[in-house]
């Protein structure tokens, strides 16, 4: 009988992901002992503190790593060194911004959170619960969950610590992808694909970690790497077993051929999720998948090789030609972020000392290009009249890249910052963007792999075809809709225009989005949607929105029958939370493409993957 | 002062010595002033704009004059100094640092640019107060004295300039003061096209400049005057002749020399001012003052140098016909213009023989054809923009002081004993006829086409002040139908007329006694005398000769016999100078269509082959894009399918590369 060890915990390098981590318990709690009232306000506060700390206790970290080359903790299942501190910032430094998008109400007093999430979409008692002004501040906690997850996850250094960050980070994610407020069906019909597809590829992974332990008999990365160096005659059971776990982390970041649930979960979530999703979980994603192949499978490169170059490639291609096609921005938006992640590929396909160094900072640049293009989109709304009366009302997001035509016209600051974005994605010069990219190509020419860099530079080529496009669309289209909006007077004024169907405003993407549900969903979400108007049409609204900008009707989701006015989409500013986090962002885009050398300075003095 | 200039000394002189090497003065630094100040007011003018309109003339003015007293102390300050001490270069930090190639922003303040730069600013301010005037009535007399100001600064950047890449600036500027001074009434179409004209013949200009410097750059690894001047010595003569033709192309697009004069007529479409200062005092000397500023490579590329004279006397013969035919009395002096700098660009073409004489006659040029096209400009004032000599006549009873001036340039120019122009242009053509290396054909030929030119000067300069001034009235009514009445114009035009007219009268015996010639030498160089093949006074001679042939022939021509109100059809020789010698119908077939159809065909190319391939790459990927979204059914099922194909593919792929 041998008798429990406890293990010698070092406290302090643990202290980023225990800080977020027991914030998020901390916010249970909150919410079985506060009152309704303070609730957002604590949940708010308690979430920015706890990942404020973490962002300190990194910097705290930080000077001590750099001097040693980090420490292994736990027994060895968690390594912080160079680039899991990197990562840990970068993912609390985006979770922070992502908590302000979380938490804006943009329109009237209403977040992007159902009010129940668990009411029937459509039922009275959901618009009982709306009446009632009930809110659904569980998303922090979940949030904050799903942070502590996401900052572990890069920092594994074995199987299982892997399996369950997985795990800890993907749960709360299915979850907050079904709770949006306005299109609820397709909202849940998100969260239901990503779960199923999520708890599919999570058995994948588990095999393979099953094979590879079998192989190696360990589930530590070092020896596992180890055992790669000396052939026996089980060489299947490993490749078998690596393949398996690479698919694993590839879905999580979006890679073709195990992306598709990307432009589905992305345009279905609550738009706040969505942008901490494709910056978050893709920074986390991409940590892990770094360490596993620079850490655990070094030995074999030469016959994992053809894998990522396959699928580098294939990601690029289909990401950026996929987006051609798009018509919501949502959905650009969500394959845009897959030919990105096919860039970031090619840093890690690399195997190249650079490429850490190039991979981190892409995952920076494009986290916090990609936070701020989401956070614009959730200001952007559609203006149309409540159902069946004259009164203006606010609705749901237009995510129809028709709606946004002219913007640039009426909301020219939106468009500009929306514009140095996409400048960023294409990856101009002097945009975050632009160094990312020079970055890993660069270290995947270094690497060897310049036929990679190649198609990198090809698509970005094309890719600056869509990005271009919706610039041209924001600035030199006239918008759709009637003339009343243009001399920026008459809010809410009924507009002419043609009637439409609703089923137009509830998809916008690909033909159809689950063509069986896709009726239901437009014709669920439009009472909401109809609904959700009424309260947003109270007098102080009005008048807020008189000042949001001018813009009348617009096409709105109404599949009962009755028909809107179609008119211009405005612009709200919300609470200014969404403002001030989309401001970092652009200021991140800005200074990262202009002055990128201390960053990248900094990210290479310690970018040195502990084994 | 003694001078060297005089009837009987022989004056013409060859055999270079080097020119004084730069040495520092701090007071040279003052010499930026003269170009921030004007660039300021004109930054003021434009970006102020309407709130400027009632006194930004007045501030025009005052900027110019400022630069005016700053070149005088200049000026003192130079003459104070020892003659080898006279070159001066300052600099104001480094401007260019790319690779090979550094270059310092600096200017030379020497001999030759502060007499370009007195010319300028005292005749530019003289203008200034007469277009205050003249002006007076245009609601856009502000932008009008920006455009001026903004020339000022320009031209005197180009003349102070110590390297050619800021002469480059300058010789841009001017261009652009020039385009838009030209069109300054675009709403004409005629004269925006006028404008752009000028403006493409300049462009050709500047592309010789530009592969000059490229040149210089290769050969010699600076820009800058010193670095240039001083690596002559051991270079290539066959670079050097390229150098030097590419030098000239630009002098001859910026100094409307053949084969690039045709713009300078069209020019006149500017206001008569602007002819007055930019197309015939300034601007277009500015050709001059590059062939004269690159004496060194010239001297050692005899080849550029015989062509430079060649371009020189072809235009003096070009410029004299055409002024013969001309109806227009702005068109008449501009091909006027053209014909004298010919003169000029001949006298440099001679090397540092004529060198100076280049110069001196620019000095004297710029004051009576300036006086003169003010005197244009004050007969159409007085004649309600009339333009057409036919239709005035005998003006000279109603315009005194007009008449007075226009006289002392008209005289000037014919170079009569003692005006300007005898101490300058005589001596041109007593240089021509100077044999250079030792081959006294090409003394024969320049020095006969010089002559010929005085003679033919004399007639068209005598036709367009007898036609103007004497004679009988042949007025034409009024745009709005009334009677002419002739008057005298304000104060404000007469007054720098005056002005102009006493240097027209003075200026040549005054800087001849002055000395000029050796106040000059330390930029130029010292030239050895030399005997012309004929003798001099016999030179002198026939000069006087045969213009007194081309006057006598203009005074029974068109001040005695009855001036037809409607032109006649004249010789062949007399259509085809009205038409500029055809200038504009070689330089259509030759270049301007030939040129269309190229562009033509490469929109055709760009649309079918370059566009077809992006549409088509377009389409391709669009194509794709769809099939894609085909795949994205929406179903989790098969997205999970695709999943597992994608696994198994990759297996496959791993074990089957293993194995």
């Amino acid at each position: 009988m041998s008798t429990f060890v406890a293990p010698d915990i070092a406290w302090g390098p643990l202290v980023p992901v225990l800080v977020v981590l027991l914030a998020a318990v901390a916010g249970v709690l909150v919410e079985a002992f506060v009152p309704e009232r303070l609730r957002r306000t604590v949940q708010l506060t308690l979430s920015l503190a706890a990942l404020a700390g973490a962002l300190v206790a990194v910097a705290v970290l930080w000077g001590d790593v750099r001097r040693t080359g980090g420490t292994d903790v736990l027994a060895g299942s968690l390594v912080v060194d160079g680039p899991a501190l990197v990562l840990q910032g970068t993912v609390a430094l985006l979770a922070l911004l992502s908590v302000l998008l979380v938490a804006d109400r943009v329109t009237g007093d209403e977040d992007a959170f159902a009010p129940t999430a668990a009411a029937v979409p459509g039922s009275d008692y959901e618009e009982l619960a709306r009446r009632r002004g009930l809110r659904q501040t569980e998303v922090f906690p979940l949030v904050l969950f799903a942070t502590g997850g996401m900052m572990i996850f890069p920092a594994t250094a074995d199987l299982l610590t892997l399996f369950i960050a997985l795990e800890v980070l993907s749960l709360p994610l299915y979850l907050l992808s079904g709770l949006a407020r306005r299109r609820r069906l397709l909202s849940q019909e998100a969260s239901m694909k990503y779960f199923l597809l999520g708890a599919f590829t999570s058995a994948i992974m588990l095999f393979g970690i099953a094979l590879l332990y079998g192989y190696s008999g360990s589930i530590r990365f070092s020896e596992i790497a180890a055992a790669t160096a000396t052939p026996g005659g089980t060489d299947d059971l490993l490749l078998v077993g690596a393949v398996l776990l690479l698919v694993g982390l590839l879905f999580k970041v979006g890679a073709v051929p195990f992306h598709q649930w990307t432009p589905d979960v992305y345009q279905g979530a609550p738009t706040p999720v969505t942008g901490f999703m494709a910056a978050c979980t893709k920074v986390a994603a991409f940590g892990a998948l770094l360490r596993v192949v620079y850490g655990m499978l070094p030995g074999m490169r030469w016959d994992l090789e053809v894998v990522l170059w396959t699928v580098a490639i294939l990601t690029m291609v289909v990401g950026t030609v996929a987006a051609l096609v798009q018509t919501d921005v949502k959905r650009l938006l969500a394959y845009s972020s897959i030919a990105h992640a096919g860039f970031v590929l090619t840093g890690v396909v690399a195997l190249d000392d650079s490429g850490i160094t190039a991979v981190l900072f892409y995952l920076l640049a494009y986290g916090a290009t990609t936070l701020g293009a989401f956070g614009l989109v959730a200001l952007v709304r559609e203006r149309g009249t409540r159902d069946g009366t004259d009164e203006p009302a606010v609705l749901g997001e237009a995510t129809r890249l028709s709606q946004w035509a002219g913007l640039g016209r009426t909301h020219p600051a939106l468009a500009v910052t929306f514009t140095l974005f996409l400048l960023s994605f294409a990856g101009i010069p002097l945009t975050a963007g632009f160094t990312g990219k020079f970055a890993v190509f660069s270290a995947a020419v270094a690497g060897g792999a310049w036929p990679l860099a190649l198609v990198g530079v090809l698509a970005s080529v094309a890719a600056g075809f869509f990005y271009v496009r919706i610039i041209v669309l924001l600035f030199f289209t006239e918008p759709a809709g009637s003339p009343a909006g243009a001399d920026g007077t008459a809010v809410g004024e009924p507009a002419g225009g043609e009637r439409v169907d609703g089923a137009d405003g509830a998809d916008g993407g690909d033909a159809p989005v689950a063509s069986g549900v896709g009726g239901a969903t437009a014709a669920g979400a439009a009472p909401l949607a109809a609904a959700t108007a009424d309260a947003t049409a109270g007098p102080g609204t009005a008048t807020a929105d008189a000042t949001a900008g001018p813009g009348t009707a617009t096409a709105t989701a109404t599949a009962t029958g009755t028909t809107v006015e179609r008119g211009t989409t405005t612009v709200v500013p919300g609470e200014g939370l969404t403002v001030v986090a989309v401001a970092v962002c652009a200021l991140l885009t800005v200074v990262l493409g202009v002055a990128p050398q201390p960053v990248l300075d900094a990210i290479g003095s310690v970018a040195v993957l502990l084994p | 002062m003694h001078t060297l200039m005089s009837l009987t000394t022989p004056a013409v002189v060859t055999a270079v010595e080097d020119v004084v090497a730069p040495v520092a003065w701090d007071g040279a630094r003052h010499a930026a002033w003269l170009v921030v100040v004007p660039l300021v007011s004109a930054a003021v003018l434009l970006l102020l704009g309407r709130r400027a309109d009632r006194w930004g003339h007045w501030l025009g003015v005052l900027a110019s004059a400022a630069s005016f007293v700053v070149a005088l102390v200049l000026f003192l300050g130079l003459l104070g100094q020892p003659a080898e001490q006279r070159v001066h270069d300052v600099s104001f930090g480094t401007w260019v640092d790319a690779g090979a190639l550094t270059l310092d922003a600096g200017l030379r303040v020497d001999p030759l640019s502060l007499t370009f730069v007195l010319l300028v600013t005292f005749v530019g301010t003289l203008i200034h107060v007469y277009s205050v005037a003249y002006m007076e009535h245009d609601v856009d007399r502000r932008r009008f004295f920006a455009y001026l100001n903004l020339f000022v600064a320009a031209m005197l950047l180009l003349v102070l300039a110590d390297s050619y890449l800021l002469l480059f600036v300058g010789w841009e500027g001017v261009g652009l003061a020039s385009y838009l001074l030209i069109g300054f009434w675009n709403h004409n179409t005629a004269y925006a096209v006028a404008a752009k004209k000028a403006f493409v013949a300049n462009r050709v200009g500047d592309v010789g400049l530009i592969v000059a410097m490229g040149l210089m750059f290769a050969a010699f690894g600076g820009l800058d005057f010193a670095t240039v001047h001083a690596g002559v010595a051991g270079a290539d003569t066959g670079v050097l002749t390229l150098i030097g033709l590419a030098l000239l192309l630009a002098a001859c697009g910026k100094s409307a020399q053949f084969p690039l004069q045709s713009w300078l007529g069209d020019a006149m479409a500017g206001p008569t001012p602007v002819s007055a200062l930019i197309h015939a005092a300034t601007m277009v000397t500015a050709g001059v003052y590059l062939i004269v500023r690159s004496g060194e490579v010239y001297a050692a590329a005899p080849t550029a140098q015989l062509v430079v004279a060649v371009v020189g006397a072809i235009t003096l013969l070009f410029g004299a016909i055409v002024g013969c035919a001309k109806d227009d009395i702005k068109k008449a002096l501009a091909a006027s213009t053209m014909s004298q700098i010919g003169y000029m660009v001949l006298a440099a073409g001679l090397g540092p023989i004529g060198y100076a004489f280049a110069i001196f006659h620019l000095v004297t040029h710029g004051f009576f054809k300036a006086g003169m096209f003010l005197g244009a400009g004050s007969v159409m004032h007085g004649m309600d923009d009339q333009v057409d000599m036919r239709r005035f006549g005998g003006l000279g009873r109603y315009m005194k002081i007009t008449y007075v001036t226009f006289m002392a340039g008209w005289l000037a120019i014919l170079g009569v004993f003692p005006f300007a122009g005898f101490w300058s242009k005589d001596k041109i053509i007593e240089a021509a006829f100077v044999p250079v290396d030792g081959e006294p054909w090409r003394a024969w030929v320049f020095g006969g086409i010089a002559l010929l030119g005085a003679g033919i000067t004399a007639f068209y300069m005598s036709r367009l002040f007898f036609l103007t001034f004497e004679g009988q009235k042949r007025w034409s009514a009024k745009r709005d139908g009334s009677a002419q009445h002739p008057h005298e114009s304000p104060l404000l035009m007469t007054v720098p007329m005056v002005v102009l007219a006493v240097g027209s009268v003075g200026l040549g015996w005054f800087l001849s006694s002055a000395g000029f010639v050796e106040w000059l030498e330390p930029s130029v160089g010292h030239a050895e005398h030399h005997e012309p093949v004929l003798p001099v006074p016999v030179i002198v001679g026939a000069t006087l000769a045969v213009v007194l042939v081309g006057l006598v022939l203009a005074w029974r021509m068109y001040a005695v016999s009855t001036v037809p109100v409607a032109p006649p059809r004249g010789t062949v020789l007399t259509r085809a100078a009205r038409q500029d010698l055809y200038q504009d119908v070689v330089n259509d077939a030759a270049l301007v269509d030939p040129g269309r159809y190229l562009t033509r065909s490469l929109v055709y190319g760009d649309k079918a082959v370059v566009d077809g391939a992006v549409t088509g790459l377009g389409k391709v990927t669009v194509g794709v894009g769809d099939a894609v979204r085909r795949v994205q059914t929406g179903y989790a099922r098969s997205y999970a399918a695709s999943t597992v194909v994608g696994l198994v593919v990759l297996t496959v792929v791993v074990l089957a590369v293993r194995g």
